[in-house]
């Protein structure tokens, strides 16, 4: 894939302005829609979520102070896990979108909520909600194509450390939660900076996140296990958290994956987008850029709904539980527009989103090309340009293009 | 809420105990008073600091999902099993008074704030006693009535109590006041409007002869009150007065209003008009206030609307924050897709 206007075919060449304004009429009267029914059964719903959540997550860390007898250890490991993802993705992500400030209670609000991950409230609704949300998509301006570490895209220049991507993608998966941290405060480009020359907003932001993920060690860590010591359960507590971080972090890195990174999903480019970019053209934008997830209730509850990422794209501030509602008449406009809704079961959408990161990890054309057959002389190919000069990765390049395009 | 907060783990379970984050209380009991009235008896948290006859407290309602702050008088002096009780007459239209009326329900949990105000029973109480209420008006007034009645010594205070409502059977507290009568513990006069027309302040001469030797309690409506007052000051006579829903906040017809942003620096006044959203508005005067995406989507704009009226600009919805009811924290909202809908104070940083 590469950005929209450098396609053979543009997918939106076929839409007038007038297309573009009605598609925004529509998805502003489906939003509204939903606006007008909101009541006492969606708060309900979300106040259910947080008190299974809550009951969920003390009754597996008191099941895990006997986590020396294994099945306890299973048990308690499998809640654990399932509250961490029920709190991050079905709660977390949303309140923090707003989807329940409507509810005017201060207790699950968007200025106030804080979540069980490394990264700080104020850092993910930053990177989060204000950036990625407005600039979906966009090369270059969208950091989450990629997250400054990875190539999601073939106008993004490829260059030999990216042949490592699959391997940096697996570990991010692991480490999600301060792969995110690190993320929401731009760790990368700020440690270049040198020490002295650092934003006091910065400094500020990073000693909060530090703050932040020594307490959150402390209770997964220290706390947990420190209750279990005198049950024998210290070692199996301490092992049950880790696991269940680590199996929410890799789900919910999965579930990131699928709603962006899928193959076919649209990518934009930065000059082509107008500064005065109409609603109509945002919306359009968004139904391009992400991808669904199909499956079953409880599927879509532990992605936190992000399952319907392109409902969720378009109103991302409308109640997670009324996704499912819209999705059909949001589908129906894509089919009325001929715009290709791309929704998958989660196993087929994350095969094709690592697919995308193992194929522009090579250089551009190289997957494409290889056959077994020609591996040997593919694979030399390849070393030429891991090891060889800018100029010899250049000739090597075209040649990969020629030998694609044929 | 945060997983990293022991108080909200434990809101799960035990919302009332001492020591928690924001006052609650749960309904009881609700008991219909007259067809259009009830009253609600909530079992406060831990931290209720108690009360004094005659004050209001503030109560949080969630209607159709929505929390909703309205203000009610205490119609119980503190009782003996800790509860605390409200009556509420269900207005016209009105949708925390018709919820609480008609819905509320033993179990219900109502956010409370602590009691509060000044209308409240002169100690030692005045030798002579006039008071005068109309409609739901004697909601404190029976607090106050309750409370001297159920002690043990006996009230030597001589008690007048003028009420007005619409018809005998839409007298609140009704029988209770009659029987007070009969029992002559305090003298009554009621004034139904739709047998004897409205209750003029002028008349009141002549229906408490020695007016002038009594301090006067009122409360009722806006007009009520303020020709009491005009004639007591005449006269030069003691009153306390008790008005609800002292502010209406004015709603323009679409063409803006005049914002104050405040911050700890001080205030900034502009006038924005109904289609500029207050982030725009706020900053073309140099106030600095928190942003985002500016389209509405990411919610970093998000700051306490803390009264007046603000217009939502991508659907035209009103949000009306009303000084004395709305909750202490104000009502946020996302200055990038809100107008002034008439005068507004919203915080800045």
């Amino acid at each position: 894939m590469t950005v929209i206007t450098k396609q053979p075919v543009n997918p939106t060449a076929h839409l007038s302005e007038a297309d573009i304004e009605d598609i925004g009429r529509r998805l502003d009267a489906i939003r509204q829609s939903v606006i007008e029914t909101r009541g006492a059964d969606d708060a309900a719903y979300i106040r259910k979520v947080v008190d299974v959540q809550r009951k969920l997550e003390l009754a597996s860390r008191a099941v895990l102070l006997g986590s020396a007898l294994p099945p306890l250890w299973v048990l308690g490991t499998v809640g654990l896990s399932v509250a961490k993802i029920l709190e991050n993705m079905e709660i977390g992500h949303n309140v923090m979108h707003g989807q329940w400030d409507w509810m005017r209670d201060p207790k699950i609000h968007s200025t106030t909520w804080e979540w069980d991950n490394a990264s700080t409230a104020e850092g993910w609704k930053h990177s989060h909600n204000e950036v990625h949300h407005t600039y979906t998509n966009i090369v270059g301006k969208d950091n989450d194509l990629g997250y400054c570490i990875m190539r999601v895209d073939e106008d993004q220049r490829w260059y030999p450390a990216y042949l490592g991507q699959p391997l940096w993608n697996f570990i991010n998966a692991c480490f999600f939660e301060y792969g995110i941290a690190a993320y929401d405060l731009e760790l990368g480009k700020n440690l270049r900076t040198p020490k002295e020359k650092r934003s006091e907003e910065f400094k500020r932001r990073a000693s909060n996140t530090l703050r932040k993920i020594r307490k959150q060690a402390t209770k997964d860590y220290l706390v947990h296990p420190a209750l279990a010591l005198p049950f024998g359960g210290a070692v199996g507590a301490l092992t049950a958290n880790f696991t269940a971080n680590l199996v929410r972090n890799v789900w919910s890195h999965s579930v990131i994956m699928c709603g962006h990174f899928p193959e076919g999903v649209e990518t934009f480019e930065k000059a082509a987008i107008p500064d005065d970019e109409t609603r109509g053209e945002w919306y359009l934008r968004q139904m391009l850029g992400s991808a669904n997830i199909s499956g079953s209730d409880f599927m879509h509850l532990m992605t936190g709904n992000l399952s319907h990422q392109i409902e969720h794209h378009l109103f991302p501030d409308l109640p997670s539980n009324r996704y499912a509602e819209v999705a059909p008449q949001v589908k129906e406009i894509f089919d009325e527009y001929g715009l290709t809704y791309h929704a998958a079961p989660l196993p087929k959408q994350v095969a094709s989103a690592w697919h995308r990161v193992v194929r522009l990890s090579l250089p551009n054309g190289w997957l494409e090309t290889t056959n077994a057959k020609n591996l040997p002389s593919q694979l030399g190919l390849l070393w030429t340009m891991a090891t060889g000069s800018k100029a010899e990765r250049r000739k090597a390049q075209k040649l990969l293009d020629v030998r694609a395009a044929a | 809420m945060t997983p990293l907060e022991l108080d909200d783990v434990l809101d799960v379970f035990a919302p009332l105990r001492a020591g928690a984050p924001g006052l609650r209380g749960k309904v009881v009991a609700v008991r219909p008073e007259t067809t259009e009235s009830a009253t609600i008896v909530v079992r406060p948290g831990r931290d209720w600091a108690g009360h004094v006859p005659g004050q209001y407290v503030r109560v949080g309602v969630e209607v159709d999902g929505v929390r909703l702050w309205r203000t009610y008088s205490l119609t119980h002096g503190p009782r003996p099993d800790g509860c605390i009780a409200i009556t509420v007459k269900a207005i016209p239209g009105g949708v925390v008074s018709n919820h609480l009326v008609r819905r509320a329900k033993p179990g219900d949990v109502l956010q409370l704030d602590q009691a509060q105000g000044d209308f409240v029973l002169a100690s030692p109480l005045p030798s002579k006693v006039l008071m005068v209420t109309a409609g739901s008006g004697i909601t404190p007034v029976i607090g106050m009535l309750r409370n001297l009645f159920s002690r043990s010594e006996p009230v030597r205070a001589d008690i007048v109590l003028v009420h007005s409502a619409l018809t005998r059977d839409g007298v609140i507290f009704g029988r209770e006041l009659r029987r007070y009568a009969e029992q002559g513990l305090i003298t009554l006069h009621e004034r139904h409007t739709d047998a004897d027309g409205m209750l003029d302040v002028a008349e009141l001469g002549g229906l408490v002869p020695d007016l002038a030797e009594r301090t006067t309690y009122a409360c009722g409506p806006v007009g009520l009150l303020d020709a009491l007052e005009a004639h007591h000051t005449a006269a030069d006579l003691p009153l306390h007065v008790e008005r609800f829903r002292p502010v209406v906040v004015p709603v323009d017809a679409g063409d803006g209003g005049t914002a104050t942003f405040v911050s700890t620096a001080g205030e900034t006044t502009v006038e924005a008009n109904g289609a500029t959203p207050l982030l725009d508005a706020g900053e073309s005067a140099g106030v600095l206030l928190p942003s985002g995406c500016r389209m509405g989507v990411c919610f970093g704009c998000v700051v306490p609307l803390r009264e007046g009226a603000v217009r939502d600009l991508r659907n035209g919805e009103l949000t009306v924050a009303t000084p004395g009811e709305t909750g202490p924290d104000g009502i946020p909202i996302q200055t990038c897709v809100s107008a002034a809908a008439g005068t507004c104070r919203i915080d800045s940083l």
